[in-house]
C-alpha cells in the first residue's frame, strides 16, 4: 500500500509480452526446423489470430464495457484490403494480372499490407464509433450486427472480387516469400502480431489516456463531467478494436489462402464474443487464455461438424447463467497468483 | 467582469419548466448557496452550468467565457469540477485512478503518444502521477491509493469525490449537496472540511445544501429558488429571515 | 407502367404484412421486458417448420378432409405449438437471468446464442435438404386490369390487419393487457400491486411466439421452400421495421413493418435484388444513428 507501493506498480515493467514473445520464438524454431506438423503449426496460427480477435474486442466490449458483437465485420475489411494488395503487388493473377512488385519485396512489404489492412479496418471502424457517440447498449449492439451484415453483403455484392464465390491467390505471397528464404513466414507474423497486439493493448489501458475508456464503463456522466472527452475515447476504443481486428484479418486471409464474406459473418463476431466473455471483461490475460482455450477445443470439436454450433452458443448461455464474469473476471493472472507477478515482473528498484 | 454570470436562464423538458429566467452572479473566492425545496431545479441549475444539460435560453458566461453549447468536458477543462447528490466514483477503479483520470484534459499526448511511449508520455503521466499523490497526501487519503471505492465508507467516498473534482484544478467547485446521507458528527466535520478545501486551494465554491448548518455557517451569499425561479437573495441572515423562503419551505398554512 | 406500379404495390404489402406480424411480436416482448428477443426470427422459422409437419401429417391421414379445414386446424396447432416454444425459452433461458438480475447485456447475448441453438440445432437434426411445404389451399388468381393477385397474398395481408386489430384490443382494452403496459412502466412496483408478473411475461411470450405462428404459417404457404437459416434475415429486417417504427409501440412496429416493405420494393425497381438487405440494413444504421426511437418511440432521459 500507500505511496511506494502505488510507484512500485509504475516502474515495474510487465513481462507478459516478452513472454509470448520468447514462446512464439520457440515455436518459431521448432517450425522452420520441421519438429511439429503442419497441422500444430496451423492450429498455433490460429490461436495467434483468435488472440488478437479477443483481446481487441475485449477493449470495446470488456474495458469500455459497451457490447459490439460485428468484429467480424471488421476482420472482413482487414481481410479483404490486405488480400487484395498481396495478390495485386506480389502475385500473378487472372483478375489483378501480372505483380506490380517484384514477388521478392514480399518479404518486406507483407506486415506492411498487413498494417494497411488494419488502418483501412480502423477507418471502418468509425461506422460504429460514430453512432456509439449517442447510442448505448442493446441499441449499439444492432448498430455493430448491422455493421457486420453490411460489410458482408457488400462484398457479396462485389463482382470484381468475386461475391460470394470469395477471393484467393494469397498463397503466391507466402509462396513467393518462401522462394527468397525458406521460413514459416506466417507462423512467424502472426505470432508478432500477436504479441504485439497485446503488448499494446496492455500498454494503452495501462496510460491515463487508456483508463479514460475504463472511466467510461464505470460511469459515462461523470468521466464527461471529469474532463474526458468520451467521445474521443470511443473513437480511439472502436477504431484500435476494429484495426486490430482487420490485422487478425489479414493473418487470417494469408493463412487461409482464401476467404469469403460468409467466412467473417456473424458466426465469427460470436466466436470473437464467446472467447472475451469466457475469458473475462476487462481481463487482458483471461482474453489470452480463453483464445486459446477456445480455438483448441474449437479444433476438437471439429468433427461435431455443425452440431458444434449448437454447442457454442449453449456454452456462452450457460456461462452468461452461471458465471458471467468469466474465468477471470476483470482480474489479471497476476492477480489470482500473485507468485506470478515476481515471475513476470522485473522491478527496477 | 464577474467570475460566472448567468443570464436570464430558462430551461424546459417537454412542457415542464424547470428553470425559468434565472439571473446569478457569482464574485470569485466566495462561498455561495443555492436552495430550495425538493424539485426546484437547484441541480438542473448545476447540470446546465457543467454543460450536461443545454440551456433552452439564456447564457452562462465564466471568466468572460461564454460556456453555452460546449460538451461538460470542455468545461470541466475549463476548471470547473463538481461533485454529485449520489455519489458518481467509478467504483472499481482505485482511487489513484480515479484522481489520475479527472487530469484527462491535460494530458497532451494521444493514442500515438501511447503506442510509442514518447518522452511527452512518460513526462506527463510522471507529472500526473506525482500530482495525484500529493493531492491524496493533503487530503489524508494516501493509505487509500490501491483501495475500491465500493470498499469506502460512505463519508469517505464524499471525500474522495470532493478530491477527485479538485484534481481537476479547477477555479469554480460545484457541490451537490455534500451533506447528504452524512450523520450529525460528519455534518460538523464536512463544514470544517470545506472551509479547509476553500482556503487551502483558494477557490470558489458552489453548493446546493438542505442542510441549513452547512449553508448558514459557510455561505458568504445565499439564492433560493422554487419552481426554477429565483424568491430570494442575500446575506445568510436575510434568507434566514425572509417570509417567501419560509414559505416556500414550509407551506402556506397557520402553524 | 400504371399496372407494374399496382402490381408491385401488392407485393409491397405482402412483405410488409409479414415484416408486420414478426415485427409485433418483437414489439411485444421488448414493451414489455426491455429485451431485445433475438430468437424471434428463429421462431418464426421454428413455427414454419411446425406448420410444415403438422399440415403433411393431416393432409397424409385425413386424406378427405377439404384444405381449407386442414388449413385451419394447422393454424391453430402451430400457434400453440409455437407459444409453447416461445414460453419454453422464456422459462430456461431468460427467466434465470431475470431472477439474479442480471445485466442487460447478458440476457441480449442470451438470446442471441438462442437463435443459434435453433438454426444449428435445427439443421443438424434435420438435415440440409430443404423441404417443401404442402399446398393446402388451391390457388386461384384473381386479375384485373391487367393485375394478378392470389387469393394467398390477400389473405396475407388481410390477416395482418385483423392481427394488428386483436392485438391492439388485447394491450389496450384488457386487463392482462393493461398490466402489460404497467410492467414496461415500472417493474419494481407492480409485483406489489399484486400483479403476477411472471404469468404476465409467459402470456406476452406466448402472444408474440403466436403471431410469429401465423406469419410462418402463411409465409411457408406463400413462399414454399424451408430452411434453418430463414428466419435470421426475415427476423432481422422484423426487427429493423420495428426499429424504424420505435421499438416498443405495437402502431409503431405494424406501419414499420409496411414503411420497410416499401422501401424494399422501391430498391428492388431501382438496384439488382441482391442489394436488398444491404440497404435494409443500412436505412437501420442511418436511424439508429440519427433518430434511435424511430418514428413513433418517446426518448428517455438520463437523470444525474
Amino acid at each position: 500500500m500507500s505511496t511506494t507501493a502505488t510507484i512500485k506498480t509504475k516502474k515495474e515493467m510487465n513481462l507478459w509480452p516478452l513472454a509470448l514473445f520468447i514462446g512464439g520464438g520457440i515455436i518459431i524454431a521448432l517450425g522452420a526446423t520441421g519438429s511439429i506438423n503442419k497441422y500444430i503449426q496451423t492450429v498455433i496460427m490460429f490461436i495467434g489470430i483468435n488472440v488478437i480477435l479477443s483481446a481487441s474486442l475485449n477493449v470495446v466490449n470488456g474495458y469500455m464495457g459497451e457490447f459490439s458483437c460485428g468484429h467480424g465485420g471488421f476482420m472482413l475489411v482487414g481481410a479483404y484490403v490486405s488480400s487484395i494488395l498481396s495478390v495485386l503487388l506480389f502475385t500473378n493473377s487472372k483478375w489483378l494480372g501480372h505483380p506490380i512488385l517484384p514477388p521478392s519485396t514480399a518479404v518486406f512489404l507483407f506486415p506492411v499490407i498487413i498494417i494497411i489492412g488494419g488502418l483501412v479496418a480502423a477507418v471502418a471502424g468509425l461506422l460504429v464509433a460514430i453512432p456509439s457517440f449517442k447510442t448505448r447498449d442493446d441499441y449499439l449492439a444492432i448498430i455493430t450486427i448491422a455493421a457486420n451484415f453490411i460489410f458482408v453483403s457488400l462484398v457479396n455484392n462485389l463482382e470484381f472480387v468475386g461475391g460470394s464465390r470469395g477471393f484467393m491467390g494469397m498463397k503466391g505471397t507466402v509462396f513467393a516469400m518462401e522462394d527468397v528464404f525458406k521460413a514459416p513466414y506466417m507462423l512467424f507474423w502472426t505470432l508478432t502480431f500477436c504479441s504485439l497486439a497485446v503488448f499494446l493493448i496492455k500498454r494503452l489501458m495501462r496510460s491515463t489516456f487508456g483508463k479514460g475508456i475504463s472511466a467510461i464503463r464505470y460511469d459515462e456522466i461523470s468521466a464527461e463531467i471529469m474532463s474526458v472527452n468520451t467521445n474521443h475515447m470511443k473513437l480511439v476504443a472502436f477504431m484500435f478494436s476494429s484495426g486490430l481486428a482487420g490485422i487478425a484479418g489479414g493473418l487470417f486471409a494469408h493463412v487461409m489462402g482464401f476467404i469469403n464474406p460468409a467466412s467473417f459473418s456473424i458466426m465469427k463476431s460470436t466466436e470473437a464474443l464467446v472467447m472475451v466473455y469466457l475469458g473475462g471483461m476487462g481481463s487482458l490475460s483471461g482474453s489470452v487464455l480463453s483464445a486459446i482455450i477456445f480455438t483448441i477445443l474449437l479444433e476438437a470439436m471439429r468433427p461435431l461438424q455443425i452440431l458444434k454450433w449448437v454447442l457454442i452458443p449453449l456454452m456462452l448461455i450457460l456461462l452468461m447463467q452461471f458465471r458471467p464474469e468469466g474465468l477471470m473476471g476483470n482480474k489479471e493472472l497476476t492477480d489470482k497468483f500473485p507468485r506470478l507477478k515476481r515471475f513476470f515482473t522485473r522491478s527496477s528498484m | 467582469m464577474s467570475f460566472l454570470k448567468i443570464d436570464s436562464l430558462t430551461h424546459r423538458f417537454g412542457g415542464l419548466t424547470a428553470v425559468s429566467d434565472l439571473n446569478y452572479e457569482l464574485e470569485e473566492g466566495g462561498i455561495y448557496g443555492l436552495i430550495g425545496p425538493n424539485g426546484a431545479g437547484k441541480t438542473t441549475v448545476f447540470n446546465l452550468v457543467s454543460g450536461f444539460y443545454n440551456p433552452s435560453e439564456g447564457k452562462i458566461q465564466y471568466r468572460g467565457e461564454e460556456l453555452n453549447g460546449l460538451p461538460p468536458h470542455d468545461i470541466a477543462a475549463r476548471q470547473i469540477g463538481r461533485t454529485f447528490q449520489n455519489i458518481r466514483l467509478w467504483s472499481e477503479m482505485t482511487v489513484l485512478d480515479n484522481i489520475k483520470i479527472s487530469q484527462h484534459y491535460q494530458l497532451g499526448y494521444g493514442l500515438p503518444g501511447v503506442i510509442f511511449k514518447t518522452k511527452k508520455y512518460r513526462d506527463r503521466e510522471r507529472k500526473i502521477e506525482a500530482k495525484a499523490m500529493e493531492l491524496l497526501e493533503e487530503f489524508n487519503l494516501t493509505d487509500l491509493a490501491c483501495e475500491y471505492p465500493k470498499n469506502l465508507s460512505y463519508g469517505v467516498q464524499r471525500r474522495v469525490e470532493i478530491a477527485r473534482a479538485l484534481s481537476l484544478g479547477p477555479k469554480l467547485l460545484m457541490l451537490d449537496e455534500p451533506a447528504a446521507g452524512l450523520s450529525t458528527s460528519d455534518v460538523v466535520e464536512l463544514i470544517d472540511y470545506i472551509r479547509w478545501v476553500h482556503e487551502n486551494f483558494k477557490i470558489t465554491i458552489w453548493m446546493i445544501e438542505h442542510q441549513m448548518q452547512v449553508i448558514m455557517t459557510l455561505c458568504d451569499r445565499i439564492k433560493v429558488i422554487d419552481f426554477g425561479k429565483e424568491i430570494a437573495d442575500g446575506l445568510p441572515d436575510e434568507i434566514r429571515n425572509n417570509p417567501q423562503v419560509i414559505k416556500a419551505y414550509l407551506g402556506d398554512g397557520e402553524i | 407502367m400504371f399496372t407494374t406500379v399496382l402490381q408491385n404495390l401488392f407485393n409491397a404489402l405482402q412483405w410488409g404484412s409479414f415484416y408486420s406480424m414478426i415485427a409485433l411480436g418483437y414489439c411485444l416482448v421488448y414493451g414489455v421486458l426491455r429485451l431485445i428477443n433475438f430468437a424471434h426470427g428463429d421462431i418464426f422459422m421454428m413455427a414454419c417448420y411446425f406448420a410444415f409437419f403438422i399440415a403433411t401429417f393431416f393432409l397424409s391421414i385425413f386424406l378427405g378432409l377439404p384444405g381449407p379445414v386442414i388449413f385451419v386446424i394447422t393454424l391453430f396447432l402451430t400457434i400453440m405449438v409455437t407459444a409453447g416454444l416461445g414460453v419454453f425459452i422464456e422459462r430456461v433461458a431468460y427467466r434465470p437471468l431475470r431472477k439474479k438480475g442480471a445485466h442487460r447485456l447478458y440476457v441480449v447475448i442470451t438470446a442471441l446464442m438462442l437463435g443459434f441453438i435453433l438454426e444449428n440445432g435445427n439443421l443438424a437434426v434435420l438435415g440440409a435438404s430443404s423441404r417443401r411445404f404442402p399446398d393446402m389451399i388451391d390457388k386461384v388468381i384473381i386479375s384485373f386490369g391487367g393485375v394478378n393477385l392470389t387469393n394467398l397474398k390477400i389473405i396475407v395481408i388481410l390477416s395482418s390487419i385483423v392481427v394488428f386489430f386483436i392485438l391492439n384490443l388485447i394491450v389496450n382494452k384488457t386487463k392482462i393487457g393493461m398490466a402489460m403496459r404497467a410492467i414496461s412502466y415500472d417493474k419494481f412496483a407492480i409485483p406489489l400491486m399484486g400483479i403476477p408478473v411472471n404469468k404476465v411475461i409467459t402470456f406476452t411470450f406466448a402472444l408474440g411466439s403466436g403471431l410469429a405462428a401465423v406469419a410462418g404459417i402463411l409465409f411457408g404457404m406463400s413462399y414454399p421452400v424451408l430452411d434453418p437459416y430463414m428466419g435470421m434475415i426475415i427476423g432481422w429486417k422484423a426487427f429493423i421495421a420495428a426499429v424504424v417504427g420505435g421499438i416498443g409501440d405495437i402502431k409503431g412496429a405494424f406501419l414499420g413493418g409496411f414503411i420497410l416493405g416499401f422501401i424494399e420494393i422501391i430498391v428492388v425497381a431501382f438496384f439488382p435484388s441482391s442489394y436488398k438487405d444491404l440497404i435494409a440494413f443500412v436505412i437501420l444504421l442511418l436511424i439508429l444513428t440519427i433518430k434511435p426511437t424511430g418514428f413513433f418511440g418517446v426518448a428517455k432521459s438520463t437523470k444525474i
